[in-house]
């Protein structure tokens, strides 16, 4: 099958509009900057998830904590980039859907009584937190869910520039991870819940708070991927799939121009250029 | 060829998808001519190899409550196992993901890749869908009262669900070329879209979807009346072939041919978008327009120039519709070159 393909391999550019930051120790990004930029010390304490106020009552009740950590980060970078939410197309990405709902469904299927309820059903799919994002905002736009195992944020983030970039767009990536139960946990130990949220545009603008850059026919590297000097953030981003975005993170809080190379799949790695605006 | 540790019901199925219809053959003539690492993997699927986890469950140890020391979650039940398996398969070292938007997935897996080759990060691109039978869907769907007492029967007055199907689809992506077969088939359009409604009922007038469709028709930069057939979501629930028809109708009226598939396939979920994207092909290089099998009785109340019987025409240009849980809608339209 026939798809026009690039002119030339123009470098991809994007603005960062806003962050969104949960997780382990980390309340947002004004209090998380702090730690990343080492102005303040990180200490690892357990991921604190809002209730998701933006949902109708009913749909409050049923959210689980993919949707609390996801809707938190995304509400809290949307509204730092000004920009209005009911347009703005969106990136979904995670290491895997709802752990917990997903243990209670193989619970159930596993016993004599394999019925299961329509809410843990439908907070099955990968795409919950997508979802529910579009109903408590009312984004109507183009809603993408990705999952990339432990490569689900650079997967995210290369999808989001790559469609900001190429369909002219804002666009808001929200990259989020929650805990495992046991048994699950001892195969996939997944400790705690983090989001990261960027908004990202095309042109840069008054609010803009850093420029990332993609090489479109050198991105893939086999160089190691960067690491966090704190001992502390270094666990996290290890432990949880959607922290490997600190060292991005960390280049925007201390505003530095740099190359990073961010952790991607098993056999290569991401390479960016980040600098501030 | 031992599947190895990515052995579990749905990776099984997506090598026996992959060694169909010459695929293979064309992937590495393909790794050739741009290189492995030129080639990126977006496969959708819903629920993977959750089907190992589900039987893992019924092993675990009766004391401890561990699952099995032989499991192995991450190349089997998550998602990304499908495209890890197919690229390592294929040996490839681009770009890899598994889109997992429940019914969309693997037709918004065009509009990912197309997106990655506009912007030079791709040469070509493997894309497609494979989704197997698990019980999580086959109960959660019977728990919304949504599988169908017999084979489905969409657009039918007395439709009552869907059945679920399995599949593996897979469509290689490459760039346009100078020189192009009359039968080579294209990538016109692409549009997407939320409903912003309900986690599990897609929104009455069909909003969504109608937006999926006119951002498609945009991007092909075509008219409605340019569209020969409309391969339908058509999934047999009440709601769904209601309100897509309200959708189709605001922007085709009611005399473009159009059928469900689905009555032939079953609702295969997250390969639905890469089945039916296969199926606008072989309709387009075979001048062959499906009737919709099963249905007894149009629905009068579902007003579509809906196609019971196989109907041979030449077309030119076909538009496929995939809309999922969570409100996702994603609309294709393919063209044939000549």
């Amino acid at each position: 099958m026939m798809q026009h393909s690039a002119d030339s391999a123009t470098p991809i550019t994007v603005f960062v509009e806003g962050v969104g930051l949960l997780g382990p120790g980390l309340s947002c990004w004004a209090e998380g900057r702090l730690h990343l930029e080492g102005s303040l010390p990180y200490k690892a304490a357990r991921c604190i998830l809002p209730l998701p106020m933006a949902l109708p009552p009913a749909e409050r009740r049923r959210a689980g904590a993919v949707v609390k950590v996801s809707l938190a980060v995304g509400q809290e970078a949307v509204k730092a980039s000004g920009l209005p939410v009911d347009t703005l197309p969106s990136v979904f990405s995670s290491s895997s859907g709802d752990a917990i709902n997903c243990h209670e469904i193989c619970s159930a299927l596993a016993s004599g009584d394999r019925l299961i309820s329509p809410t843990r059903f439908h907070n099955s799919v990968h795409n919950a937190s997508s979802g529910y994002w579009s109903i408590s905002s009312g984004a109507m736009a183009s809603s993408s869910v990705l999952c990339a195992r432990d490569a689900s944020f650079a997967a995210g983030l290369l999808e989001a520039m790559t469609q900001s970039v190429v369909d002219d767009s804002p666009v808001l990536l929200v990259a989020y991870d929650t805990d495992y139960p046991e048994p699950l946990y001892s195969k996939r130990p997944i400790p705690d819940s983090m989001g990261v949220a960027l908004v990202l545009l095309p042109r840069r603008s008054a609010r803009s708070v850093a420029r990332i850059t993609l090489q479109a026919r050198t991105f893939l590297t086999a160089a190691a991927a960067d690491t966090m000097d704190d001992a502390a953030l270094e666990t996290l981003r290890q432990g949880i799939p959607a922290a490997r975005a600190l060292p991005l993170l960390r280049a925007f809080a201390k505003k530095q121009a740099i190359p990073l190379v961010l952790s991607y799949l098993d056999d290569m790695q991401m390479a960016l250029e980040v600098a501030p605006c | 060829m031992a599947l190895g540790a990515f052995d579990c019901r749905n990776n099984r199925l997506a090598y026996l998808g992959l060694m169909q219809d010459g695929f293979a053959d064309a992937e590495e003539a393909a790794s050739r001519k741009y290189g492995a690492q030129r080639i990126g993997v977006l496969l959708g699927t819903s629920t993977s190899g959750i089907l190992q986890t589900e039987l893992e469950y019924r092993r675990c140890d009766p004391d401890s409550g561990a699952l099995p020391a032989d499991f192995m979650y991450g190349s089997t039940h998550n998602p990304f196992s499908v495209t890890d398996f197919t690229r390592q398969y294929f040996g490839l070292g681009g770009p890899a993901v598994v889109v997992s938007s429940a019914c969309s997935s693997s037709a918004k897996v065009f509009a990912s890749a197309r997106r990655m080759m506009a912007a030079g990060l791709i040469d070509a691109a493997v894309v497609g869908g494979v989704d197997s039978l698990c019980l999580t869907t086959l109960y959660g769907f019977n728990s919304l009262g949504l599988i169908s007492s017999q084979a489905c029967r969409p657009f039918d007055v007395a439709r009552d669900g869907i059945s679920i199907g399995e599949a593996a689809a897979f469509v290689l992506l490459e760039p346009m070329p100078a020189q192009l077969d009359d039968s080579a088939v294209l990538l016109l359009g692409v549009g997407e879209s939320s409903d912003a409604h309900h986690m599990s009922s897609p929104h009455p007038e069909g909003l969504g979807a109608r937006m999926a469709m006119q951002d498609a028709l945009k991007t092909a930069s075509l008219d409605a009346a340019e569209i020969d057939y409309i391969n339908l979501h058509g999934t047999a629930t009440p709601s769904n072939d209601a309100a897509e028809t309200k959708a189709v109708a605001a922007v085709f009226g009611s005399g473009t041919p159009c059928s469900s598939t689905k009555g032939a396939t079953g609702h295969t979920l997250g390969a639905a978008g890469g089945l039916e994207a296969v199926i606008c092909a072989l309709a387009l290089q075979h001048g062959l327009l499906p009737g919709g099998l099963n249905t007894q009785q149009l629905d009068p109340a579902l007003p579509l120039n809906y196609l019971l019987d196989n109907r041979a025409q030449p077309i030119c240009r076909v538009l496929s519709n995939s809309f999922g849980f969570g409100g996702t809608n994603c609309s294709l339209i393919f063209g044939r070159a000549g």
